[in-house]
């Protein structure tokens, strides 16, 4: 069961009390989108083993979205930081690159 | 046979005696004895039956990984099957009885498997069941389910009499296991300054030291464990905890413990169990080992057990297995039994070392106190039936001719020990094969990783793999030391001096003789609970079983309640070597918590009963509840269904309240029903994006209906928006979607459009709501007076803040009846007040309160949907015919791209429409319209299904909604439905609004 920093609250929130909203840094495809483009915005996510960017909701607390770096195999966590963004804080991307050189995600790495 | 001897006992207190029944026989037993040793004490060595063969059995071990001994405990509301003999203490009035055997325990019908093992091997039921496919539901599936699972469910109408409660615990260190590594690891944790918890899953501290000897500190290790004991107990940062077992370990430190408070003490207060759930920043494992049995013929006769459990049994608990015990051994520590039994006046009439070479000083102690020692042989088979008589030795090395007989009454067997390795692995800990010990044990550098990407698990003692005193309390002071620095504490703690005896090496036997011939494989049991032989491992190979995990599955090896604790090595042993690989290589299957099975009660906690879920209720629930109401949930809410009256049906009370709304004056408690105020400059532009219409344009003052979809097009929600003024908009949602659709709000503000000045507020508990509706609702309010709610003042769709007959209100001038209509929001704490006003005054036009029920009958004949009845998250608003409440002119809102999918433009789609049966019934819930022909499955083809359906009181005849293939254009159309009894209903298609199809009523 993984504890999460809220950016927010600054606790380290358990699991319990937060809601998991699946992957971050999604852009939204609206009416002008193509078939294609919509699609893989509605259905298609990143699985990664290894390092992952999500979205969390402190629920049972200051209900605020938030994202986390996390990687799935280990659980180790490399950041937490407000959903407020349209891509992770360079301090973030710095810590995952020092942890796990070569990493990639998306376009990011 | 077995018994209790005149002294000795280290765990029993003799001036204590307790009575206590098995199988309805009065027995009795000493304070601290288990359920086993009193058994055993009283000659009662078989104790069950096994699962596949019904074979006798008695315990083969004296913990938890005792997969014979199981039990059914208590009676009645305390009843509860599969308790382990072992590790079940025993109390004043303990009743328990055996199970899985008819009619008794000595003389079981079903024990005729054993004579068919033969033609049960391995796989049988996947082989067995497959055909006739015909005799499965007559034949094969009663067969199954009356042979299927261990001991008796408890009674259906049963209800566990005890509590259970959780505790929740932050700790720097978290040290699993009490014995004298887990004692010592604790205190150089707690020696750092840390803050510790100790657990011991039994009732006593030390483990296995005050048993097997040594001296630590040129103490005994009794001696010892006291005085540590006393150490911990007087450092204010350790706290310990008996009777509690270390469940599982989990993410990010996450640990669960299993505490029994009352099982030894039924008559003591307080909860049974507690479940702890622990936060920890390290956690130390220091769970010991368990001793392996050997595979031979008959190891599973009762009277053979493991050497360290004979050993158990005699100095724990003053109780001899049999007068005369033969030890067979791989190793040295198996000498001690035959030592400690000779010592205590009783025969070992042969001690059988598989090694050629024997055994080290404790075999040269043995031979001085005469026992005779048989080196480089085994035991080619036990002798006896539901007791052992003898055993049959030969060459270890041969295929099993015998060589001599040797009567005697108890076998104490050693394959050699395995270090509990469970509670490391939970969470990902990798595991090396260690080739002198001839078991699995942690890879040091491989633990469970945490948060910060370091590892919070480390192992001390035996379950690291240190057998011997002196290594095994170096590594624990070592590992509790780390432990407790890596939490961020310093300090250094060094270990105790503590002398072993030296031991020669242990040979690693996987079966004895190693030759066996098929007769005497298929006897020597592997996993005892499910009857998992070596030949049936060895057949799982030949029919091409490689994975572990498929073995496991399919020869059911270590899927007993004791989940292989005490034979999976034997079992993966066999496996590799009739795979002819290194056992690394077959690996082990995986080790998933609770280390032993927990109680329901304790998972559930507190949250049982009326305790489960919070019931929400609104300010008028008292009134309901005075009133006669049938209750319904909805959500976590009790809404009113119907009040029926006198010697009413819950049918007859709806139809009175649905007649009463529509001819003179109903009143309804709405509060439940959700309520988010949406306020700021962009919240007319938030609210276009939420809803599929548009909702800038509504003018302070008035009301519009909305819906809502998901992002997939789905439509999620409805409800009438309020705008209260430029700024604020109230949204009212159905009651289970209030927090959802707040939710949903939120995600989208938060996530997407967070630059937009918008703030929402849930304030659906501020608010109690009350529906007054019905041709004479007007008159009503009226007489209760302060406001203008005629037609002109206050049209329909409009809203208005006044006094009304002294309460600070809002009416809103909205229907989901189809009748003239006022819903009322007041502050929640006027709500009663108000109610009650109402329905004082509203007694001259017979004012009825009326339920969810004849709310949904009501909505049903105007053809108005319900979420939830008319949507199932696959239906979009097109599908409904709600075009209209779908803005054209703008450019976007959620749902909206989706809508324009292929799928969802297709013509073909169900469509909403109202059907009417030709005679007048009610149709079926959820019935599907069939069409012609069949499907790929041999299925009839089908054109629609039934959404809503109901007895029309209006009508007096059944109406129902239902989406069906192009059904708007089939208007007239009579289908056949479905109907459980297996004919078909007709019914006609017709408008779905079956009532006042101009809105006249409403609109007065």
């Amino acid at each position: 069961m993984l504890t999460l920093k809220c950016p927010y609250c600054d606790v380290q929130a358990e699991e319990t009390e937060l809601h998991a909203g699946g992957e971050a840094h999604l852009t939204r495809h609206g009416p002008d989108s193509s078939d294609d483009s919509f699609e893989s915005y509605l259905f298609t996510r990143e699985n990664p083993k290894g390092v992952h960017f999500e979205r969390w909701r402190h629920s049972h607390g200051c209900g605020k979205w938030f994202h986390a770096a996390r990687c799935t195999m280990t659980m180790e966590v490399f950041g937490t930081y407000p959903a407020q963004t349209t891509k992770p804080p360079q301090a973030i991307l710095d810590a995952i690159t020092a942890k796990r050189p070569g990493w990639t995600w998306r376009e990011l790495s | 046979m077995s018994t209790r001897l005149p002294t000795g006992g280290r765990l029993t207190d003799r001036t204590y005696r307790v009575g206590f029944t098995f199988n309805g026989k009065r027995l009795n037993g000493f304070a601290g004895d288990t359920l086993a040793s009193a058994l055993l004490a009283n000659d009662q060595v078989l104790m069950g039956r096994s699962f596949k063969h019904h074979r006798p059995r008695g315990p083969v071990a004296s913990g938890a990984e005792e997969p014979n001994a199981l039990v059914n405990l208590g009676e009645g509301n305390r009843f509860e099957p599969n308790q382990r003999a072992t590790t079940t203490e025993l109390f004043d009035g303990l009743t328990a009885t055996s199970q899985n055997h008819w009619p008794s325990l000595e003389m079981d019908i079903g024990a005729i498997n054993t004579h068919l093992a033969r033609v049960l091997p391995a796989g049988f039921y996947y082989k067995m069941f497959m055909y006739p496919r015909a005799f499965w539901k007559h034949v094969y599936e009663p067969f199954i389910r009356h042979s299927a699972g261990l001991g008796k469910a408890p009674d259906a109408g049963a209800r566990d009499a005890d509590r259970y409660e959780h505790f929740y615990h932050y700790t720097d260190v978290l040290v699993v296991g009490g014995g004298v590594a887990g004692l010592m690891a604790a205190k150089a944790a707690g020696q750092t300054g840390a803050k510790v918890l100790l657990l011991e899953q039994t009732a006593h501290w030390g483990g296995r030291a005050p048993v097997d000897g040594g001296l630590i500190d040129g103490q005994t290790p009794e001696t010892w464990v006291t005085s540590v004991l006393n150490e911990l107990h007087a450092m204010p940062n350790v706290t310990l905890r008996n009777r509690t077992m270390g469940a599982g370990v989990y993410d990010h430190g996450y640990a669960l413990g299993y505490e029994r408070l009352t099982d030894h003490a039924p008559d003591l207060d307080g909860p049974r169990h507690r479940l702890w759930r622990i936060r920890a920043a390290q956690i130390v494992t220091a769970t010991g080992a368990i001793e392996r049995p050997i595979s031979f013929a008959g190891n599973d006769i009762p009277g053979v057990m493991l050497a360290s459990a004979v050993r158990d049994y005699l100095v724990n608990w003053g109780v001899s297995i049999g007068d005369r015990t033969v030890v067979v051994t791989n190793n040295d520590d198996a000498y001690r039994t035959a030592i400690a039994l000779k010592k205590a006046g009783l025969d070992v009439p042969a001690i059988i070392d598989a090694r050629n070479y024997g055994g080290g000083a404790l075999m040269a102690e043995a031979q001085g106190l005469g026992i005779r020692v048989e080196q480089g042989r085994g035991i080619a088979k036990v002798l006896g039936g539901k007791r052992v008589t003898g055993v049959a030795i030969c060459n270890q090395q041969g295929e099993g001719a015998i060589l001599d007989e040797i009567a005697c009454d108890a076998v104490a067997m050693s394959g050699g020990w395995s270090p509990v390795v469970h509670l490391w692995s939970h969470c990902g800990g990798k595991l090396d094969w260690d080739e002198a010990g001839a078991f699995f044990r942690p890879r040091a550098e491989a633990g469970p990783t945490g948060a910060d990407g370091k590892p919070f698990v480390s192992v001390a003692g035996a379950a690291d793999g240190h057998m011997a005193l002196a290594s095994l309390l170096k590594d624990a002071a070592q590992t509790g030391t780390v432990a407790g620095n890596n939490a961020g504490f310093s300090g250094q703690t060094s270990a105790p001096d503590a002398t072993d005896v030296p031991e020669k090496p242990l040979e690693p036997v996987w079966l004895m003789p190693q030759g066996a011939r098929y007769d005497l494989r298929m006897k020597a049991w592997l996993d005892y609970q499910n009857d998992v032989k070596v030949s049936d491992v060895q057949l799982a190979a030949r029919e091409g079983y490689e994975s572990v995990e498929h073995t496991k599955r399919y020869t059911t090896l270590g899927m007993a309640t004791d989940q292989g604790k005490l034979s999976n090595i034997n079992g993966l042993a066999t496996l590799s070597n009739a795979l002819g690989e290194a056992i690394p290589e077959v690996g082990t299957t995986t080790f998933r918590p609770p280390y032993t099975p927990i109680s329901m009660g304790v998972i559930a906690g507190e949250a049982r009963g009326p305790l489960f879920q919070p019931i929400r209720q609104t300010p008028i629930h008292a009134w309901h509840e005075n009133h006669d109401v049938h209750w319904e949930p909805v959500g976590q809410w009790r809404r009113p269904y119907c009040y029926p009256r006198g010697e009413e049906d819950h049918a007859q009370a709806v139809i009175r309240e649905v007649k009463a709304v529509r001819q003179s004056l109903g009143l309804l408690d709405a509060s439940t029903l959700g309520k988010i105020i949406v306020k700021g400059p962009d919240a007319g532009r938030f609210l276009d994006m939420l809803y599929t219409n548009m909702m800038s344009t509504l003018k302070p003052g008035k009301c519009r209906y909305g819906l809502m979809c998901s992002e997939n097009g789905f439509l999620i929600d409805d409800g009438v928006v309020a705008r209260l003024d430029e700024d604020t908009f109230l949204c009212h949602t159905t009651t289970g979607g209030a927090d959802h659709i707040h939710a949903h709000m939120e995600e989208w503000l938060q996530t997407e459009w967070w630059d937009w000045q918008v703030y929402t507020a849930n304030v659906t508990e501020q608010y109690a709501q009350i529906a007054v509706v019905g041709p004479n609702a007007r008159k009503l309010l009226e007489k209760l007076g302060g406001m203008n709610v005629s037609k002109e003042a206050l049209p329909f769709m409009t809203w208005v803040d006044g006094t009304l007959g002294g309460f600070p209100v809002r009416i809103f001038r909205i229907s989901f009846s189809g009748e003239l209509s006022y819903e009322i929001a007041t502050p929640a704490g006027h709500g009663r007040a108000l109610w009650d006003l109402l329905y004082a005054k509203g007694a001259e036009w017979n004012i009825t309160p009326y339920g969810t029920e004849a709310l949904h009958v009501l909505r049903a004949e105007k053809g108005f949907i319900m979420i939830g009845d008319e949507t199932d998250g696959t239906v979009i608003p097109q599908d409904l015919g709600l075009d209209w409440a779908i803005s054209k002119k703008k450019d976007d809102y959620l749902g909206k791209r989706a809508q324009a999918r292929s799928h969802m433009t297709d013509p073909s789609r169900w469509k909403l429409v109202g059907l009417m049966t030709e005679d007048g019934s009610v149709l079926p819930e959820g019935a599907y319209a069939v069409a012609g022909g069949t499907n790929a499955n041999d299925q009839r083809n089908t054109q629609g299904r039934v959404t809503s359906t109901y007895f029309s009181p209006t009508l007096g005849r059944g109406i129902a909604m239902g989406l069906v293939l192009n059904g708007p254009d089939r208007m007239d159309e009579v289908i056949e439905f479905t109907h459980v009894e297996g004919f078909t209903v007709p019914a006609r298609i017709v408008d779905p609004v079956f009532y006042d199809p101009e809105g006249e009523k409403q609109n007065v």
